[in-house]
């Protein structure tokens, strides 16, 4: 680790903050072009079956109508390639006249006003061929297969051990289909101007994107530039290239003009993805003292029937606790749905509900505290690789959150806690997630007045991405922080990962780190060869302080130094990837939830409480930020356990709760305070801030959290999402 | 485009004229369901005419009881001291509905005629008889989870969403309307109207007539009323069930009880079997048990929403209990 810990300034607020609030800063639907018109996508009624006819000549003669595009002239594009409906890009954007799943794009009006597009739009009829749809898992197991790609079993020692155990259980749990739904729509505008294409683009990764569309259409990939320096949410929807996106590439450049496409809020709910639907069973088994014997999880989920998508929702059980026999086994069923993504924490998420669940289960069922089971079976050595953790402060978590909720002074038995017509109850759950460094590049310009202007094609879809930067980027050269610009979100700046999995706070962190230190050197050797003037000469080690240089009686700013050089800039750029610690240890970030709360005995009505959250996700670079991160884990976990779930009607196989009036996530009056507590002590092998990813752990476990407190309360145990009141009556 | 006219209109006279010159017009005051209809495709009047100006807005003490003009926002009328201290239950449901921005919006004669929130009678590609008589009912057999148990057809199961309206029928509030040929009274238990053959028609309001006030009887129920919304979140949901509750307590004796349901029919549903069971009986937890059981003879469930034939009645009692204590 370089000396990273030179904090000067105390905790940064939001960079960006301002900005967003005060309507300042652009989003990918905001650019005010010239000639800018705007598309509409027509969407399937039906889940499955053909296009018979698609009447468009009312659509195209109402007024300001540019275009309508359907699979029947739908200009070529080059990157489709290969047989088949799907393609490297996912669903070929009106490539045929069959239907996958309802609300699947048919047709693309483009107009010269948004209201007119949308009227257009109402005007294309579509007539079709019905084939009957299948939309619900639970009727299709049967229809359960290994997936195509990836690894679907995995085992160490004796496969279905647990039902030799002394105590066992073995249960079912089920997840509903999720949405992600950030708060700003799927939207982009794209620009042609000759072979060379300007997207301003909702997306969590520009460079990614900027890949995809140049593979699109065919054209180089310098060609192609990619802006998105504010994003509104992403939770995983913006992890790829849509159809929609592409619909609105290939329109552009048919009509000439640059174009504007926002899904509306209904479309969020089928054309961008989900946390698919997804069966799991899971056994575990324990001796009579509580240690684990045996831990058996099997996933079925739900995918599209034309692409495959696959997710870790096993992966959990494989290496979380200390047990010698563990086996799982991930499925998956084709259904008429259109196709799921990653969603925050993404299939950890799903796969922790249903462990952490269990433990509880078993828990209850050895009459041991829940807490004490997860400590007994404590893994100090990765249990799947059987290599040491890079760092695991996994104890004090649950020591630290344990204390600040009073764990251990509750009483255990369920339904024994009572407040008036309420059921007390506490409940705790553990997540964990790899804590990962992605290679990224970043470029450091330390300017004639001092101040530091650092960049990398990263994303910061709301954890605070571009505020971390300037802490490290500040922290490292001993800058105050308004003297630190960073600059994201365009793929002309050097290459950055897309924003997932936890991996940028790590991965472009160290890249800022290594790129601003590469300046820093280069200011100590100035110091070194006497630069800076001072009576004294030479100095073990310079103090890099508040935008100077010193050695305790005199220093020297930046910019009189750089003069003094005689150079009007130092302008580097650094390359930071992991290296071989990457097979010497196992890197995890973990969390545990705490959460006490009350359901109303008559009417089955929960509120929560209170929430303790905590983290080892190394050292915390910005305390603030990182706290809001944890936060709303914590509330999307509310929704997970209590309210969401995007339900389908499958005579049709359409959604019908597809807004936000029907589809529930929770308001203010459902979030208790939340405490939020960070281990904070660095990883000494991760990178060189000691800094492990958050972003899936705030979300990893925590409904396990609500449903094992309800349990406590009430004495049910409610086995699927959500938890609406009539379940607990 | 589908495009309509907007008119503005200044007194009642005018507007009554306005709506007989284009009977197909649609009244807009708040606008927070219509605008919505609007946009979904649902309805597309050809002109609105917007009675905002009228002055409809009053909330005044009447030798009878209290009189609220129709154009009454939402919100102001939570928070009259009036309604406060002698119509406690009226505000507690106009608190328990939406959110502030809408209450601040909405009014009351708008909260009477929004339509209902069924997920079928929005989506247009969806059978729907209230949206378009003959299509069939999405919701039987379909998504009912937030349906009726009373008074439903086998044309529509849908539910009225108001909370107010539940309060005002357990209050026996009166409508007062206008149209060109004079003044009627509907009391308020008659205003809205099971679906039967005709689900497209929410209530008994005729071609031309508009809310011009809303009248509530003066009553002792101020020490016991509340008014309980069970959701699926704490705040801006709709009502899984809803109960309107007021008593007056004498010698620890029920000696008037009203009772309402929201969430569980085409109409604000008032339970007078209840009443009855609780009248004259002392206000103890055995007697609203008593009378909470005979809550759901004739209901029936569709599926889904099964649960509410248990959690009604339960509502009941907590509400009971609340009121009474």
């Amino acid at each position: 680790m370089g000396n990273y810990f030179f904090e000067t300034e105390g905790p940064i607020d939001r960079v960006d903050g301002k900005q967003k609030v005060t309507g300042q800063a652009l989003y990918a639907g905001e650019y005010p072009l010239e000639k800018l018109c705007y598309g509409v996508l027509v969407g399937s009624s039906i889940a499955r079956g053909n296009i018979t006819a698609i009447a468009t000549k009312e659509a195209e003669n109402a007024a300001g109508v540019l275009a309508v595009i359907t699979h029947l002239n739908r200009p070529a594009i080059p990157g489709y390639t290969g047989e088949g409906d799907s393609g490297p890009a996912g669903m070929k954007l009106m490539s045929s006249p069959a239907i996958y799943f309802a609300g699947q794009p048919v047709a693309l009006v483009i107009a010269d006003t948004f209201e007119r597009a949308q009227h257009a739009a109402s005007l294309v009829k579509v007539a079709y061929k019905t084939t009957e749809s299948s939309t619900d898992l639970s009727t299709q197991l049967s229809k359960a297969a290994a997936p195509r790609r990836g690894k679907s079993e995995y085992s160490r020692g004796e496969k279905n051990a647990y039902k030799k155990a002394a105590v066992w259980i073995e249960e079912d749990y089920v997840i509903p289909h999720e949405v992600h739904n950030p708060m700003e729509l799927g939207s982009i505008t794209a620009v042609w101007n000759g072979d060379q294409l300007t997207v301003y683009d909702k997306t969590q990764g520009v460079k990614a994107s900027q890949r995809s569309y140049a593979q699109l259409f065919g054209v180089p990939q310098d060609n192609v530039r990619v802006v998105a320096p504010f994003v509104g949410g992403g939770f995983g929807m913006a992890l790829r290239t849509w159809p929609y996106e592409v619909a609105a590439v290939m329109g552009a450049r048919k009509v000439g003009q640059p174009l504007k496409l926002m899904l509306s809020r209904s479309q969020m709910f089928t054309l961008v993805g989900y946390r698919p639907h997804t069966i799991q069973q899971v056994g575990i088994g324990a001796t009579r003292d509580g240690i684990l014997t045996g831990i058996s999880h099997d996933a079925t989920a739900a995918t599209a029937s034309y692409e495959e998508f696959t997710e870790g929702v096993v992966r959990m059980t494989q290496f979380m606790y200390s047990c010698a026999n563990v086996d799982t086994r991930y499925r998956l069923v084709p259904l008429d749905v259109s196709v799921p993504t990653w969603m925050r924490g993404p299939g950890e998420a799903t796969g922790a509900f249903a462990l952490e669940s269990a433990l509880d289960e078993l828990a209850y069922k050895l009459d041991m505290d829940a807490l004490d089971l997860r400590k007994k079976n404590y893994a100090y050595t990765d249990p799947e690789s059987g290599l040491p953790y890079s760092s695991k402060f996994l104890m004090d978590c649950y020591d630290q959150g344990a204390e600040k909720i009073g764990w251990y002074k509750r009483n255990r038995q369920p339904r024994s806690m009572k407040n008036g017509e309420w059921l007390e109850g506490y409940g705790m759950s553990s997540g964990v997630f790899g804590a990962h460094r992605p290679a990224a590049t970043a470029r450091a310009v330390l300017a004639a007045d001092g101040s530091l202007l650092v960049q990398s094609a990263a994303s910061d879809i709301g954890p605070g991405t571009g505020t971390a930067m300037v802490k490290i980027a500040a922290d490292v050269l001993g800058l105050p922080y308004d003297k630190v610009r960073f600059e994201l979100g365009d793929s002309r700046l050097p290459p950055a990962p897309t924003q997932g999995g936890s991996g940028t706070n790590s991965g472009v962190g160290a890249a800022v780190h290594d790129v601003c230190t590469a300046v820093k050197e280069k200011l100590i050797l100035a110091m070194n060869e006497g630069k800076a003037g001072f009576s004294k000469q030479p100095q073990q080690e310079w103090l890099f302080e508040k935008g100077r240089i010193g050695n305790g009686a005199e220093s020297i700013s930046f910019s009189d130094l750089l003069k003094n050089m005689g150079q009007s800039a130092i302008d580097l750029t650094r390359d930071s990837k992991s290296g071989e610690e990457r097979q010497k240890y196992a890197f995890y970030s973990f969390s545990v939830h705490f959460t006490r709360l009350w359901v109303h005995a008559r009417t089955g009505v929960v509120r929560i409480k209170q929430i303790v959250t905590v983290a080892d996700a190394g050292k915390i670079v910005s305390e603030k930020t990182a706290r809001s991160q944890m936060v709303g884990g914590a509330i999307g976990g509310i929704g997970m356990a209590l309210m969401e779930e995007a339900v389908f009607d499958h005579r049709f196989g359409r959604m019908v709760n597809n807004n936000f009036a029907d589809y529930h996530i929770p308001v203010n009056a459902d979030v208790p305070d939340i405490d939020t507590i960070f281990i904070n002590k660095p990883d000494p092998y991760i990178n060189p801030m000691g800094a492990k990813g958050m972003g899936e752990i705030a979300l990893i476990g925590y409904a396990a959290s609500v449903t094992n407190a309800i349990y406590h309360a009430t004495g049910k145990r409610i086995r699927e999402l959500p938890v609406t009141p009539d379940k607990l009556l | 485009m589908i495009n309509f006219d907007y008119l503005r209109t200044a007194s009642v006279n005018a507007t009554l004229d306005a709506i007989k010159r284009e009977p197909r017009a649609a009244f807009i005051a708040g606008g927070t369901n219509l605008v919505d209809l609007m946009k979904r495709g649902v309805t597309s009047p050809p002109r609105l005419i917007d009675i905002n100006n009228l002055p409809l807005k009053n909330i005044e003490r009447t030798s009878s009881g209290i009189s609220i003009g129709a154009l009454a926002t939402n919100s102001a009328v939570a928070i009259n001291e009036m309604i406060r201290s002698d119509f406690p239950l009226l505000s507690q449901a106009l608190h328990a509905g939406a959110s502030p921005q809408l209450r601040n919006m909405a009014t009351v004669g708008g909260n009477m005629l929004q339509r209902t929130r069924c997920t079928y009678f929005y989506d247009t590609t969806m059978p729907c008889n209230k949206r378009q008589a003959g299509s069939g009912c999405g919701a039987l057999g379909g998504y009912n989870r937030m349906h009726a148990i009373f008074g439903a057809s086998d044309k529509c199961i849908a539910v009225h969403p108001s909370d107010m309206c539940v309060a005002l029928v357990a209050l026996n509030a009166t409508a007062v309307v206008r149209s060109n040929k004079g003044e009627r009274r509907i009391p308020f238990g008659d205003f809205h109207r099971l679906p039967g053959d005709t689900p497209q028609t929410d209530n008994q309001l005729k071609a031309g007539e508009l809310i011009t006030a809303v009248e509530i009887p003066s009553n002792k129920f101020q020490q016991h009323s509340f008014y309980l919304k069970i959701r699926d979140r704490s705040s801006y949901a709709f009502a899984l069930v809803s109960v309107a509750v007021a008593l007056s307590i004498e010698n620890n004796r029920i000696s008037d009880a009203r009772i309402a349901a929201g969430g569980v029919a085409h109409k604000p549903w008032r339970l007078l079997n209840v009443e009855k069971a609780l009248t004259g009986q002392p206000a103890s937890v055995e007697t609203f048990q008593k009378a909470a059981s005979i809550a759901t003879q004739g209901a029936k469930g569709y599926g889904q929403n099964n649960f509410k034939l248990k959690l009604l009645p339960q509502a009941i009692i907590q509400a009971l209990e609340t009121a009474s204590s």
